[in-house]
């Protein structure tokens, strides 16, 4: 981004890639993926780079509105200095925390998720999905509650994937029944508390039932939980866990 | 001495609507002890909420075969009340059956009431064995006064529409043997098949049976009003406040407190002097609590929640963490806030002004174990068929026990101050952000 100020142009968009965009080694997949698909669009993007903090999401649910505020104040700055108008993440809390929980501290952008900024690259045009390798496999496509039930998106991921002619299954428990992964809340970075079953182990089964090549997902958290779910059921061989992007830019070999 | 019985049913009346307004105002009294919150906006778009939820009931739909039965009970309740007020007119006048000139359109009304009445009783009926025979989870896993209380609200209710269909049987009879008084009124497509059991009777037995129900029917009405109060039937009227004043938000997000925001703000601002005195009125000012570890500390909205909320369950059946055998209840969450709500009120009404007990509503009702295992995905929030919200008052609390306490587990300690110190819940340098771009 700085470059592009130093150069006095303006992106498009700006691509909020988030802390497990960043470091998680699964997740940086997800963020590649998505920028080659960027790429093949011809979007003009930039990312924030080292200027990029933690949006203060899981301190927020943690409790810590203090340590969310100063990420949020901090980031904030950071974006209007470079008068950022418009924002997209492949990561649902990323995205719930930029559009819903900034604003009030002076933080005003389009924010959007990367299945709704990639459906609207699809309908200007400007992205072609195609089935490819993926046409005729059985997907299931996991809601994070954070894009679903918190932001009632649940259309846009499945657009994309009905685009690659694949067969799209749902879970018996969808859309706004959704049920978490089990990584939200922030529990993504503590151990449970103690029960009979873990969730992301409850979710898998759901997504086994409608036995999946794959199971499709549109967050780097669930996708951690339900890889991790596959693999507490040995199902790893056989089936994957993919991100949407992935899934687009897998099919046309990118 | 004609006039005994209009003199008694007005004493009954007052005293029966008296006392349900006293112990009303202490229920408005109490929600009123919650912090303050503004939900005077956006009237038309509140109205809509409220229109479809409380009154259409589309939420309950959602599980057709409770949401069905529920809108029948719902609907007999309310149409059944056109019927209360002809009793009550009656009562008071000493008249009977005082509607009776509407001719065929009375027919038409008491006719519909005797179905719904019926209906009604059909309904509690499948109610009760869902409760109590069928094996359902979210009711088995009630017990003590959550379960009796449920119940007894189910007899109530069987019990008024049996009065209320004897009433009217009587009467019928009464009507054909052309007594005085009982002019030939109304129509009775359920009665006529219990009057029957009258016949050979004489005029004044069925005259004191006739009486008899409809004295119990309206004293029955007036005691499962002030029940009420003491029940969790509380929905059937704040219900609609509920989903007026809820939360109109995106469901994923959470208030930002302002309180932490002029914190932030005068930490970020290079003029403010951080020796300076506060200012007077700053000092005087009470200290603000961040979060929630009393009733008090709640706001009113999450107050009328608790008061709202009926304890279906449904919010729990849905719960991740519950279902995969965590101690969290969302719906424990609501009913524990309203007995310490309660319990405070009833402090206040004692002692004139709270006197401390000792305890709160974190710890002594809500265990942090039960906070921590929230995965804040608002399956709960999603299945309250009258927008109660047991989320917001779950991350209320956590902030208490973080903001307050320092009581996070360490796992989020650490996850906290890896935010802290490099911008990214986990132990990464933060120059290494962009690494993903050359790997």
């Amino acid at each position: 981004m700085a470059e592009y100020m130093a150069e006095g142009k303006k992106p498009e968009v700006l691509f909020w890639v988030g802390c497990a965009g960043s470091f998680d080694d699964r997740a940086k997949k997800i963020t590649k993926a998505f920028v080659k698909l960027l790429h093949s669009a011809n979007v003009d993007f930039a990312v924030l780079g080292t200027e990029e903090s933690c949006t203060g999401d899981p301190a927020k649910r943690a409790g810590n509105e203090f340590l969310f505020q100063m990420q949020a104040v901090t980031n904030i700055e950071v974006m209007n200095a470079y008068e950022i108008k418009k924002v997209v993440t492949a990561c649902p809390h990323c995205f719930n925390t930029l559009k819903n929980e900034y604003p009030v501290l002076g933080g005003d952008y389009e924010v959007m998720h990367h299945t709704q900024f990639l459906k609207s690259l699809l309908d200007e045009g400007r992205l072609a999905v195609e089935g490819g390798k993926f046409k005729g496999k059985r997907i299931t496509f996991h809601d994070p509650c954070y894009l679903g039930r918190a932001n009632n998106v649940y259309e846009a991921p499945r657009d994309l994937l009905k685009k690659l002619e694949v067969e799209l299954v749902e879970m018996k428990r969808c859309k706004r029944d959704g049920l978490c992964c089990g990584a939200g809340g922030a529990q993504m970075f503590k151990e449970p508390e103690p029960g009979n079953k873990d969730v992301n182990i409850e979710r898998t089964e759901d997504a086994l039932e409608t036995k999946p090549d794959i199971i499709a997902a549109g967050c780097p958290f669930c996708n951690t939980m339900m890889t991790d779910g596959v693999k507490n059921k040995e199902k790893e061989d056989s089936i994957e866990v993919m991100d949407v992007a992935e899934l687009i830019a897998n099919a046309q070999d990118l | 001495m004609q006039y005994i019985p209009n003199i008694l049913f007005v004493i009954v009346l007052v005293a029966g609507i008296g006392y349900f307004t006293k112990n009303i105002r202490k229920v408005i009294r109490n929600i009123r002890l919650g912090q303050d919150v503004d939900r005077s906006d956006k009237k038309g778009e509140r109205f809509k909420k409220m229109a479809m939820i409380a009154m259409g009931q589309s939420k309950m739909v959602r599980r057709p075969i409770a949401g069905i039965l529920h809108l029948i009970v719902y609907l007999g309740f309310i149409i059944i009340n056109i019927e209360v007020l002809e009793i009550i007119i009656d009562g008071i006048f000493g008249t009977h059956r005082v509607f009776a000139p509407l001719g065929s359109f009375y027919d038409f009304l008491i006719g519909s009431f005797e179905i719904l009445a019926l209906l009604v009783l059909v309904s509690v009926i499948i109610f009760w064995i869902r409760r109590n025979v069928i094996n359902i989870k979210r009711f088995k896993t009630l017990k003590g006064w959550p379960k009796n209380d449920g119940n007894i609200i189910l007899y109530f209710e069987v019990v008024l529409m049996t009065l209320f269909l004897t009433m009217n049987a009587a009467d019928l009879q009464l009507q054909e043997l052309g007594a005085a008084h009982y002019i030939k009124a109304g129509s009775y497509p359920v009665s006529q098949f219990i009057s029957p059991l009258f016949d050979g009777m004489s005029q004044s037995s069925l005259f004191l049976i006739e009486r008899t129900a409809w004295w119990l029917h309206i004293i029955g009405i007036l005691v499962f009003l002030n029940y009420l109060y003491f029940s969790k039937h509380l929905h059937i009227m704040l219900a609609f406040p509920n989903t007026y004043y809820g939360d109109l938000k995106p469901q994923g997000e959470l208030d930002n407190l302002e309180a932490v925001t002029n914190e932030v703000k005068l930490m970020m601002d290079p003029s403010a002097d951080p020796f300076a005195a506060p200012s007077e009125d700053a000092a005087e000012a009470e200290p603000s609590t961040f979060g929630a570890s009393d009733v008090t500390d709640l706001n009113w909205v999450q107050l009328l929640n608790a008061y709202t909320c009926t304890e279906c369950g449904r919010c729990t059946s849905e719960c991740p963490a519950n279902q995969t055998g965590k101690k969290l209840s969302p719906r424990k969450i609501m009913m524990d806030t309203r007995d310490r709500l309660k319990e405070v009120g009833d402090n206040i009404d004692k002692n004139g002004s709270f006197v401390d007990d000792g305890k709160k509503l974190l710890n002594d009702y809500i265990t942090p174990e039960e906070l921590w295992a929230c995965t804040s995905c608002n399956a709960c929030v999603e299945a309250c068929p009258v927008s109660i919200s047991p989320l917001s008052i779950i991350i209320d609390m956590r902030r208490y026990l973080v903001m307050e306490e320092s009581a996070a587990p360490t796992d989020l300690n650490n996850m906290m101050s890896n935010i802290e110190n490099n911008g990214a819940p986990w132990p990464f340098n933060q120059m290494d952000r962009l690494n993903w771009s050359d790997e």
